[in-house]
């Protein structure tokens, strides 16, 4: 561990620390940003009223939709001279949001990151490429400052340019690698064209996060890459990556605790959910300054899971992310998560990881087609071979999701290769 | 005597077959005999060309997805009846055909059969048996 102290801290006096936190914080969002503050008294609530960590099921919510309206800096509780750092979503849908840290933010953030690397089995002697991008996006410098604060190698090579990444990996000998994982996935294919054998690289771990990814494609990438990957989770809202990471268990993703307060709600009541409650994600900011954040709907769906870890770290576990609330696909009445058909198609011998998921309205009825692309070894030139795979695939599905799906066999690397996050989903639909 | 033939796969997407064959043109391939299976979502493309190792490698380093299956060429008479006589000694074996297609040789009056049949040794054995001429690769090749 690369904190000790904190990561195995006994789970009361932990509470103790965070009751101090999040009182700390909410004094602040009170006197220095007055979307709060308003907010606070509309709510009838004060930090004083916080008297035990259960207390913040007492504060309201806070939303993307806040953040686009109070856009840019309205959020911000310290005078924009404090502020050192700035980042923003891509901002694809609607206004972007912006966020700012202060040199202090950025510290604890870097020391967020380090204790993440150390549980991806990541020391000093590491050489550490981040292919996340570098950029308004938190990925690339959120990882950059935790690599240097452990005192490791950076490769700051940012995402893209396939061809130099698997170059500098072999050249340099690259023993950690971070980007999403279905880059990690398109650098597998890139390399086998290049006749690089990831066997004879020096990597070792991989930290890949950024979109929801499941079990069988860490497999797959464990299988191609030669490394053990681990699932890191982030959001730029509430810090960056290096909210959560795995440990060695790979059961769940620890929650730096000390920095995030977590819950999980029902979405459509905001009623607080138990431990094991599968529900959407809440975090409670307590321990940044440039932008803290009261109660913020991450609209990730998730379990939270206190139970002892037996790697000796005490602070609450959550499982990947099986999806977002707002992203959820309604198909003829049934919930659908992309995620869902991604690990049917894993199971599949034969099809490559890439895939897309279309969804149209035909006559007032929703169809989802999946597109699937065809691996080499799987091509056969009799008609009936690809039907009964094209067959093999619908049926697993449907059974899997319980509605009618249309499987598309599709020519390898015709699907777009994204070099960021991959577009699983073309909702076509006009409702 | 085994034949080769080529097999790719394509969507159906408009373009591709024009893709296709302009990529064996600039390869200077030259397409002997041709067949199109297709769905309503894909097609297989099946070829006999003049230089069938040319044309896999250079299709697939365009990034086609390629395949080599192995095929029967018979030489049968080009008059009514022709292809059913060459039918008889397979089926009289129980051989299930899996597909066929024809063309005609350009310097005889003959016709020829290309064959996908699993037992492709047996299926020799039975056609030759009866007296039907089974086309040499690199006969057909340079046909």
């Amino acid at each position: 561990m690369y904190n000790p102290e904190i990561e195995a801290m006994d789970r009361e006096k932990l509470a103790s620390l965070q009751l101090d936190r999040l009182r700390d914080t909410v004094k602040r969002c009170e006197e220095n940003v007055p979307f709060y503050r308003h907010k606070l008294k509309e709510a009838g609530i004060s930090w004083k009223d916080l008297k035990s960590i259960d207390d913040v099921a007492m504060l309201p919510f806070t939303t993307k939709d806040d953040l686009r309206e109070n856009y840019p800096f309205g959020l911000f509780a310290v005078p924009t001279g404090e502020i050192v750092r700035i980042h923003a979503s891509s901002g694809t849908t609607g206004t972007p949001t912006v966020v700012g840290y202060t040199t202090r933010d950025i510290d604890v953030w870097a020391e967020l990151v380090a204790r993440a690397l150390v549980s991806c089995n990541a020391d000093p002697s590491d050489i550490v490429q981040v292919a996340y991008g570098y950029g308004l996006f938190t990925g690339g410098l959120g990882l950059h400052y935790g690599v240097e604060k452990l005192g490791a190698s950076v490769i700051p090579i940012s995402g893209g340019n396939t061809k130099r990444q698997i170059r500098m990996m072999a050249d340099l000998g690259t023993t950690v690698l971070c980007c999403t994982p279905s880059y990690a996935l398109f650098m597998a294919e890139t390399a086998q064209e290049m006749d690089v054998d990831f066997r004879q690289l020096r990597l070792k771990s991989g930290i890949f996060g950024a979109e929801p990814w499941s079990d069988n494609m860490r497999d797959k990438i464990e299988r191609l890459l030669n490394l053990s990957a681990f699932d890191i989770y982030g959001l730029s809202e509430v810090m960056g990556p290096g909210v959560s990471i795995e440990c060695e268990e790979k059961n769940g993703l620890h929650i730096f605790e000390d920095a995030f307060l977590a819950e999980t709600i029902n979405p459509a009541t905001g009623e607080r959910l138990q431990y094991g409650q599968q529900g959407e994600l809440v975090f409670t900011t307590i321990n940044k300054f440039g932008m803290p954040l009261i109660r913020y709907r991450t609209r990730d769906v998730t379990t939270l899971d206190d139970t002892q870890c037996p790697c000796g770290r005490t602070h609450v576990r959550m499982k990947r992310v099986s999806g977002r609330s707002d992203d959820m696909l309604i198909i003829r009445g049934v919930n659908v998560f992309p995620s869902q058909i991604e690990t049917v198609l894993m199971q599949i011998e034969g099809i490559s990881p890439h895939y897309q998921i279309i969804v149209e309205r035909v006559g007032g009825l929703d169809m989802l087609e999946v597109e699937v692309e065809v691996s080499e070894e799987m091509f056969s030139d009799r008609i009936k071979a690809l039907e009964e795979l094209q067959q093999v695939i619908t049926d697993e599905i449907e059974s899997y999701l319980g509605i009618g799906v249309k499987v598309k066999l599709m020519e390898p690397k015709s699907i777009a290769r994204s070099e960021g996050k991959a577009i699983r989903v073309k909702d076509n639909r006009e409702i | 005597m085994p034949v080769k033939q080529i097999s790719v796969f394509l969507e159906n997407k408009s373009g591709r077959l024009l893709d296709l064959t302009r990529a064996l043109g600039e390869s200077e391939v030259n397409v002997r005999a041709m067949c199109v299976a297709d769905t309503s979502d894909f097609g297989v493309v099946r070829l006999i060309v003049d230089d069938p190792d040319r044309a896999h490698d250079s299709l697939k380093g365009k990034g086609f997805t390629v395949k080599e299956t192995t095929v029967l060429a018979v030489e049968v008479d080009d008059t009514p009846g022709g292809l059913s006589r060459v039918m008889a000694p397979l089926v009289e074996q129980e051989m299930n055909i899996e597909y066929l297609y024809c063309f005609l040789e350009k310097s005889a009056d003959n016709a020829i059969v290309i064959i996908r049949v699993e037992e492709a040794e047996q299926a020799v054995g039975a056609l030759k048996s009866k007296g039907f001429r089974v086309v040499p690769a690199d006969e057909l090749y340079t046909m």
